[in-house]
């Protein structure tokens, strides 16, 4: 008994704090206006805190150029989000990228304790440069 | 004395230069996959993926490295295949 217990005690620990840190990219259709970037981008947000996830950070990439066309455009707006959330909402959340047709593609990540480290020095350092 | 020979100027002897760890070196404990133009130096010509023997990369670090380009490939940050990419 005592001997289950104590193989089992680092999943019980992982599974007791539920929320990970995700990141997730996606690009837009470049055939979509200002307004409706915005809109796409606040539906997701929106889903998110919906979820019961804190979406911790935002970036707005503007339009890039693509490395090789997808569905045959050159062209894209990047976006990311940062967010804190249980596991559980990923899956739903990729079918709802999936689904939609504007996101021509998207990458969800979970970041390790070196990619949130990285992550937060590399705002502080926009922000210093800002304010500068 | 035939082993007597003396060179006027001294032989030049070719040295390897020592190779290291990109990361190791400058403390990064994470590949970006973001920055597709940081990863363009682990990388061909061809946009395929160097080998440890040429960079010089640990282990460690090489695979976060193939990790990184495979995820920004994905994101159109860097592309599969081409020519002439340096």
């Amino acid at each position: 008994m005592m001997w289950s217990l104590y193989l089992c005690a680092p999943f019980l620990k992982r599974y007791n704090n539920m929320s990970n840190r995700y990141e997730t990219v996606f690009i837009l259709t470049p055939v979509l206006s200002e307004d409706q970037t915005k809109e796409a981008v606040k539906k997701y947000t929106d889903y998110l805190k919906k979820q019961g996830a804190s979406v911790t950070h935002q970036e707005n990439w503007g339009l890039k150029k693509l490395a090789y066309p997808i569905q045959k455009k050159s062209t894209g707006f990047y976006h990311l989000i940062e967010f804190e959330a249980a596991a559980e909402v990923i899956s739903p959340l990729e079918t709802e990228l999936i689904r939609d047709e504007r996101i021509m593609r998207f990458l969800t990540v979970r970041m390790d304790k070196h990619h949130v480290a990285f992550a937060e020095g590399r705002r502080n350092k926009s922000k210093k440069t800002a304010n500068a | 004395m035939a082993d007597d020979i003396r060179y006027l100027t001294p032989i030049q002897i070719e040295t390897k230069k020592e190779k290291y760890c990109w990361f190791k070196k400058a403390g990064i404990k994470y590949v970006d996959y973001k920055d597709g133009d940081f990863l363009l130096r682990f990388v061909n010509e061809q946009g395929k993926l160097l080998p440890r023997r040429i960079t010089g990369t640990s282990v460690k670090y090489q695979r976060k490295v193939s990790q990184a380009v495979k995820r920004a490939r994905h994101l159109a940050l860097m592309p599969y295949v081409t020519d002439m990419l340096k």
